[in-house]
């Protein structure tokens, strides 16, 4: 959308369009992520966030259009397929096993990349490596003290940062961050928001939220979307001073 | 709530170490055998020397139980809940059969080759059918079912049809052990197959693939999402199950010399689940205690009064489902729990 | 050529027979499933119950056709009512083997009360003289009660249909199937409305099973023999559509009506087959929503 890039995106789609009977929830959209980027995407509710993670991520298929990672179209791989090319999301709801612990909610990730899992034989508890680079993840992210805790003892601040913690568990190089901190309470916010500024540089992240605070602290470029188009896309000084842009949606916030 | 503060510090060392292994630890305890596992060898043994009236109900009940332990790994581990399960069952039932009646009564290798074709047939159906979720899923079941029932009713001319198939030769096991009318033979080689299938289970539930499993089970859309193959992990646990399955068949085949087309019914794919409700889903040893509870209860009173039977056990199910979820062993669980919490 | 014609119209007639009764019976299970996300498996325990209680007036009390149907459907639908509060709406929504379970649990019931009341044998039904025998059609001798079972199902059919097109229970139920939350936020009592919607579709079953009875011969196994047919023209039809299953209960009775006329060797394999085949194709049915 902006000039003509010359090095393939860490994600791009192009006409991607999904529609429900005659419903159309993402109307032909076309978009990248660089590399690297930390770009967020915005827009009131029902504005075809989720979806729109739901469709790179593989979750939904579309109806028409592709996705590309790194140049290479992945719109017909299966969801597991993207996620062994790096393509990770979080999920807006939790989606932990609540009754494991933190340390094994993230080696179940980590088995998974190792390509372990499929292994019938070998008892899950000898993959000491597993353990042990899991629990290195949760010594990064600031988890480690939880690691022995089930997902439904912790805070909810923590569950949200536990779940960044299995995406990251994946090694990903693209990182689609559903609404991270949603349902958060204030104080825990900022957990959430030292974690993804931890990021290493090198991961691609598409930061999907609502809260406003969060997008201008941690977003470089901002997309907006409304029914299901892009409405604009820019830095977060050009959307904040956007009128259309405070017209559909940052009018209709709620104050806080 | 959160008093805790945000760690972004290096860690100590030296906590880690103390902290990361007791975490990892009781991680990797999990699969470690406990003696309490002993239990049911130790009343199988027992059972041969007490009762032996009773052996060939013993080696009814050993067999049922790999069925059960089959189905388990289905819907108590993978989460996919079948309703003809008695598919793959009769498939290494009349495999087994087959094989005996037409000349090749070697049980060992009638076994297996019975564990091979239910294992096929298993994934065959598999791949087509699980695709499917929910009650299109259980409709699959019950439909591949009802298909290979109705195979084996039309082929009458190799199976007998209705009438169950006649004159299967079982040799002896090994060449050396006999299968003799008192059933000492059957009831220890049920015991020792079925041992195998434990510990095949055991191994494989307790594995990364097995957590994965359960994974599946807990939450879809997360094991997706982490970047598992969902499909082909609930494949290759429908071709094990499958072919535990066929290995059940195929013992009872053998033992009892006969096979009839409820080997195929949904009557048997609905029963096993009720066993294996009884005893408990998802625990492995739900089996153990289920299946022997139900043949037992049902040796008793179906020959007394094979009305009240169905009666009974309908009403028991229901009392189940409303009470007792998690059924003998959830009771078990509970019990304990609330000892441990009130001493 | 004109030899084929009788054998035609033979299938179009028995099929359609087999279609209708299987439709009666089926429809509430459709209703059920795609309504309440319950797998009631046995709900062709309340045709049979339709069918014994049906026979038993006729037989012992000597009450009048009609009538001894109507009662029956009474009956059954008054005791669907009790089962429905007392125990399957603990489970709308809920875990799937639960619902298995329970139901499983009732077909057991109603077979071993079945045979307990009635014995093992098929038990007969008493057609009033009027409805016996066979009248001609184009050179084939066609029972006489088979044509009222399809007159008396088109009726039926019809008058359902237009129930739930034109009535206010029709439309809140249509609703519901649609957007089940939606149609709490507008205000429809979903617990009453599921109530209904399982009373009409067990009453249903029990005239299915009452007026069928020649059809599905009542045996005690009933809901269990029958199951997978019942089943499959809900899963065909698609799950919570009131007019898929009719089509689907079409399809399966000429389908398996034809292959017992001409490759009975056949048998019921085909129909399986097809069944997967399209559940493959459409997983959630021909219509399901």
């Amino acid at each position: 959308m902006t000039g003509t890039p010359t090095t393939p995106a860490a994600i791009e789609t192009r006409q991607l369009r999904k529609s429900f009977g005659a419903f159309v929830v993402t109307d032909d959209v076309d978009f990248r992520l660089e590399h690297g980027a930390r770009h967020a995407l915005i827009g009131p509710n029902g504005a075809g966030k989720t979806t729109f993670v739901n469709l790179v991520s593989g979750a939904l298929a579309p109806t028409s259009g592709t996705i590309a990672l790194n140049g290479a179209d992945v719109t017909s791989l299966s969801q597991a397929q993207r996620v062994k090319r790096g393509l990770v999301r979080t999920f807006q709801i939790n989606q932990l096993f609540r009754k494991l612990t933190v340390l094994e909610n993230v080696g179940l990730a980590v088995t998974e990349r190792n390509g372990l899992a499929g292994n019938a034989w070998r008892p899950a508890g000898r993959n000491r490596a597993v353990l042990d680079e899991a629990y290195t993840l949760l010594e990064r992210v600031g988890l480690a003290a939880d690691a022995s805790r089930a997902i439904a003892d912790l805070s909810y601040g923590r569950q949200r940062m536990t779940e960044i913690a299995v995406a990251l568990g994946l090694k990903p190089k693209v990182l689609l961050l559903d609404e991270p901190a949603a349902g958060v309470p204030t104080g825990d916010v900022g957990l959430i928001i030292d974690l993804i500024e931890q990021l290493p540089a090198d991961i691609a992240v598409l930061l999907i939220e609502h809260d406003m605070a969060i997008v201008f602290r941690v977003a470089k470029r901002i997309t907006v979307l409304t029914e299901g188009r892009v409405l604009i896309e820019g830095t977060p000084a050009a959307i904040a001073q956007n009128p259309k842009v405070r017209e559909v949606y940052l009018g209709e916030r709620k104050p806080q | 709530m959160t008093s805790e503060t945000p760690t972004t510090s290096k860690p100590n060392t030296a906590t880690r170490d103390v902290a990361a292994t007791a975490a990892m630890d009781a991680f990797a305890r999990t699969h470690r055998l406990s003696p309490l596992e002993a239990l049911p060898w130790l009343a199988a043994v027992a059972a041969y020397f007490v009762f032996p009236d009773y052996l060939a109900l013993g080696s009814q009940i050993l067999a049922t139980i790999i069925f059960a332990l089959s189905v388990d790994l289905l819907i108590g581990y993978a989460g996919i809940v079948t309703l003809g399960h008695a598919a793959l069952f009769g498939t290494g039932a009349y495999t087994a059969g087959l094989l005996a009646a037409n000349g090749w009564g070697d049980p060992v290798s009638g076994l297996l080759i019975a564990a091979l074709v239910s294992a096929l047939v298993g994934c065959v159906s598999g791949a087509l059918i699980l695709r499917t979720h929910g009650l299109t899923l259980l409709m699959q079941t019950l439909v591949v079912a009802a298909l290979l029932y109705e195979v084996a009713n039309k082929a009458g001319y190799y199976t007998g049809g209705g009438d169950g198939l006649q004159g299967m030769e079982v040799w002896p096991v090994f060449g050396l052990y006999r299968f003799d009318m008192l059933g000492k033979v059957a009831y220890l080689y049920c015991l020792t197959v079925l041992c195998v299938c434990w510990l095949v289970m055991r191994i494989v539930v307790n594995s990364a693939f097995g957590r994965s499993l359960m994974g599946i089970r807990e939450n879809v859309a997360r094991m997706h999402a982490i970047g598992t193959p969902v499909e082909r992990r609930k494949l290759m646990a429908y071709t094990l199950s499958a072919a535990l399955a066929g290995i059940s068949g195929a013992l009872i085949a053998q033992t009892t010399g006969f096979v009839g087309l409820g080997v195929l019914s949904l009557e048997r794919s609905g029963s096993i689940l009720i066993m294996l409700i009884i005893g408990g889903v998802g625990q492995l040893y739900g089996a153990f205690i289920g299946v022997p509870l139900y043949m037992i209860a049902q040796d008793r009173f179906a020959t007394i009064a094979p009305v009240f039977w169905y009666f009974w056990i309908g009403l028991f199910m229901v009392f189940l489902v409303l009470f007792a979820r998690g059924g003998a062993l959830g009771i078990l669980h509970r019990f304990v729990r609330r000892k441990e919490g009130g001493a | 050529m004109s030899e084929y014609v009788p054998a035609l119209i033979s299938i179009a007639f028995h099929g359609l027979t087999l279609a209708m009764v299987l439709y009666l019976i089926s429809v509430g299970l459709s209703v059920t499933m795609g309504l309440m996300g319950f797998v009631n498996l046995a709900h062709g325990a309340f045709a049979m119950a339709g069918g014994y209680v049906a026979s038993t007036l006729l037989a012992h009390f000597g009450l009048p056709f009609a009538i001894a149907i109507l009662l029956a459907v009474v009956v059954v639908t008054l005791v669907s009512v009790v089962l429905e509060r007392l125990l399957y709406r603990r489970f709308y929504g809920g875990v799937e083997l639960d619902q298995v379970l329970l139901t499983m649990g009732l077909i057991f019931i109603s077979v071993g009360a079945a045979t307990y009341i009635w014995g093992p044998l098929p038990q007969p039904m008493q057609i009033p003289r009027a409805l016996q025998g066979g009248i001609d059609v184009l050179g084939r001798i066609l029972p006489v009660y088979r044509l009222f079972l399809i007159i008396c199902g088109a009726i039926i059919v019809t008058l359902l249909w237009l129930a739930l097109e034109r009535t206010r229970f029709g439309a809140q139920l249509r609703a519901a199937v649609d957007n089940l939350r939606m149609a709490e936020t507008v205000g429809i009592n979903t617990s009453r409305l599921f109530a209904s919607a399982f009373a009409l579709g067990s009453g249903l079953a029990a005239l299915g099973g009452a007026l069928g009875a020649e059809v599905f011969a009542l045996t005690p196994g009933y809901a269990l023999e029958h199951l997978v047919y019942f089943l499959i023209v809900v899963a065909v039809g698609g799950l919570g559509s009131i007019r898929g299953p009719f089509f689907a209960a079409l399809m399966v009775g000429i389908t398996d009506t034809a292959l017992k006329y001409y490759v009975p060797e056949l048998g019921a394999f085909f129909i399986y087959l097809l069944t997967m085949a399209i559940l493959l194709r459409y997983p959630r049915g021909l219509m399901g929503t």
